[in-house]
Order: structure tokens, then C-alpha cells, then sequence
């Protein structure tokens, strides 16, 4: 019971960067050593603290996109264009370099995989991070747990993982992936660019009973997709929510 | 900016002083008596720490301020915390 464990004091600890893979133009995914590393839960994250020659230090959380048990700890990074940690981290930091983490925190926003009720995973851009976790932990675990994806993107080229979510929707049985484009969608997409809405989020059915669902982007996003949800019968109490945004989240 | 995050972001801090995951435990507003995980406070990061507000009521529930070699913490708007234990 991961819930109920006793934890220890959290340390910072030094990881080393074992590779990096390009997920699209703006955003990366570092694949890290971590000696000692705990193991941890689908959903979880990190903070990197970044310290500068004269001491000046800062810290972010960033999701875990791998899943437990995995050969590296990887964490997709999409670069802000006035970011003051993740610029460094999505262009500058190169196999070889050493990273300075502590994790993994957080046992609210988790999936277990011993659960086996639908899951309804929701991700507002690189809100998707955590959410690839827990699909690739279902896969990895050999869950049987109805999955179903609704990851919304401002354009194709902008969606992380898009290759793999393809492949995986094909391979992994009762995983269904439903993209969503707010600003332009690939030629020949059945629907126009939009928000997300009600119709999208339940796929023209009534909540499916003991559904869990996770959602995770910016906060207005989280705030809408939360609403549309529970105007649509989903309890609110099933629905778990993470928010990132301008500090103290993913710059 | 003024956007508001969750409790999520409080937990790592926390960590730091506590050796169980604050953000699972279930906290009682004093404001407004409403039960709910630390987790779905709403929390405003962009101040010189982290203040946590009751989802429910706006009131706030908790703060958190972490400085070079301390940390203050304020839970005057807690009743109580429930905390899971291993048995």
C-alpha cells in the first residue's frame, strides 16, 4: 500500500543523463540513471533543482513519463520560450551530464495498476506526461483496466509520444487514444479545430460505472474538462486532477 | 498571472519535513468543515511561498514558505489531518 508507506525524509540526489530522444521541435524527453533510484507510481514526479556557478538555485517539478521499473527514469520536457529551467534542460543538458533530482513525490495524482475499473486519462498539451505513464504502466503490468486517452494539442506537430500512442492504440488491447486539435488539425480530420467538449470527453456515452479519471494541463484546461465531466454525471470525487502552470509547475 | 495550482505542487516540500505524503492525507477546513486530500487544494505558487486554499470555500487552509536552510509552516486553517498509516 503505497498510500499508507512510510516514506523517509526526501533528499536530492544526483542523477546522470543517459539519453536524449527529440519528441517534437520544442519538447524532449531526458533519459536519466539514477543510482539508488526507489521505484515509483504511474503519475508521480520529480523536482530538478538547477544551481548556478555563484550559487543561484532553482527547482521545478516534472511528471514521470516512464513507467516503474523501466531501465531509465525519463522525463519529457517541453521548453518554454521564457522558462528559466526547462531551456536548459530541453536543449543544453547531453548524455554524460550530471542532474540533480529528488523523488519520486506525490501519491495523490497515481494509478495503480491492481485497479482494474475503466480509467479516463485527459491531457491538455504536455499535460500527457504523467498520463503516458500510466499507460505505459498498463502495459508493462499486463493490466486488463478499460484505458481510454483524450489528449488535446494545439497541432499535430505539437503532440509528444505520437508515434508510440499510435502503435500502442493498435497493440495494446483496450487502450483507445482520442486526439483533440485547438488550432489546426491534420488535413482530412473529421472535425474542425476546437475546445474540448462534453461529447469528445464521454464518446457519446453515460459514465461508465467505477470509471477513475485523471486529468492533467494547464489549469484553465483542468478547470473545463473537471466541469464538462461532472455536468456530464461523472462524480467528482472519482475525478483526480493535476494542474501545472507558470511557477512553481513545468518552466 | 493568477492561476491557481493544486496540492500536488506542495508535496515535494513537504517531504522535506515530513516522512509521509501529506498531499493523500484528508484535511478538514476550519472555515468551512469540508473534508478533502490536501492534494485538491487549490495552491497560489507565484508569492514567496505556497499558500493552499480549501477547494470549496477559497478560505485559506495552509502556507508554506521555504527559505535557505528553513521552512515555516502555517496550518492554522486546518482542523485536523487524517493521515494513512501501515497498519
Amino acid at each position: 500500500m503505497a498510500r499508507a508507506a512510510v516514506l523517509g525524509r526526501l533528499t536530492w540526489q544526483v542523477g546522470t543523463v543517459a539519453g536524449v530522444r527529440d519528441e517534437t521541435p520544442t519538447a524532449r524527453t531526458i533519459m536519466l540513471d539514477v543510482p539508488g533510484w526507489p521505484g515509483h507510481q504511474a503519475g508521480q514526479h520529480v523536482d530538478v533543482r538547477l544551481t548556478a556557478a555563484d550559487g543561484y538555485s532553482t527547482q521545478r517539478s516534472y511528471s514521470i513519463a516512464s513507467a516503474p521499473g523501466s531501465t531509465s527514469l525519463e522525463l519529457t520536457v517541453q521548453r518554454l520560450p521564457d522558462g528559466e529551467v526547462s531551456p536548459y534542460l530541453a536543449e543544453v543538458l547531453a548524455p554524460g551530464d550530471p542532474l540533480e533530482l529528488r523523488g519520486p513525490i506525490g501519491g495523490w495524482f497515481v494509478w495503480d495498476p491492481e485497479n482494474a475499473e475503466p480509467v479516463l486519462l485527459v491531457a491538455g498539451g504536455s499535460g500527457v506526461v504523467p498520463l503516458m505513464a500510466m499507460i505505459r504502466t498498463r502495459a508493462m503490468s499486463g493490466s486488463q483496466a478499460p484505458f481510454r486517452l483524450v489528449y488535446s494539442v494545439r497541432a499535430p506537430d505539437t503532440a509528444l509520444y505520437a508515434g508510440e500512442l499510435a502503435d500502442r492504440a493498435r497493440s495494446d488491447a483496450g487502450l483507445d487514444v482520442t486526439y483533440v486539435y485547438t488550432r489546426s488539425a491534420p488535413p482530412g480530420w473529421p472535425a474542425p479545430a476546437g475546445r474540448i467538449n462534453t461529447d469528445i470527453l464521454t464518446a457519446g456515452q453515460p459514465a461508465q460505472p467505477g470509471q477513475a479519471v485523471f486529468v492533467c494541463g494547464p489549469t484553465g484546461f483542468v478547470e473545463a474538462a473537471a466541469d464538462l465531466l461532472v455536468d456530464a454525471g461523472q462524480e467528482p470525487r472519482t475525478i483526480k486532477t493535476e494542474r501545472f502552470g507558470p511557477s512553481g509547475g513545468q518552466t | 498571472m493568477n492561476a491557481h495550482l493544486d496540492g500536488n505542487v506542495l508535496a515535494g516540500t513537504l517531504r522535506e519535513l515530513f516522512t509521509v505524503d501529506i498531499t493523500t492525507a484528508t484535511g478538514q477546513c476550519v472555515s468551512c468543515g469540508t473534508t478533502a486530500a490536501m492534494a485538491e487544494a487549490r495552491v497560489y505558487a507565484d508569492a514567496p511561498g505556497m499558500v493552499a486554499r480549501c477547494a470549496t470555500c477559497d478560505e485559506v487552509v495552509l502556507r508554506l514558505v521555504r527559505g535557505p536552510g528553513r521552512a515555516w509552516l502555517d496550518m492554522r486553517g486546518l482542523n485536523y489531518l487524517e493521515l494513512q498509516l501501515p497498519a
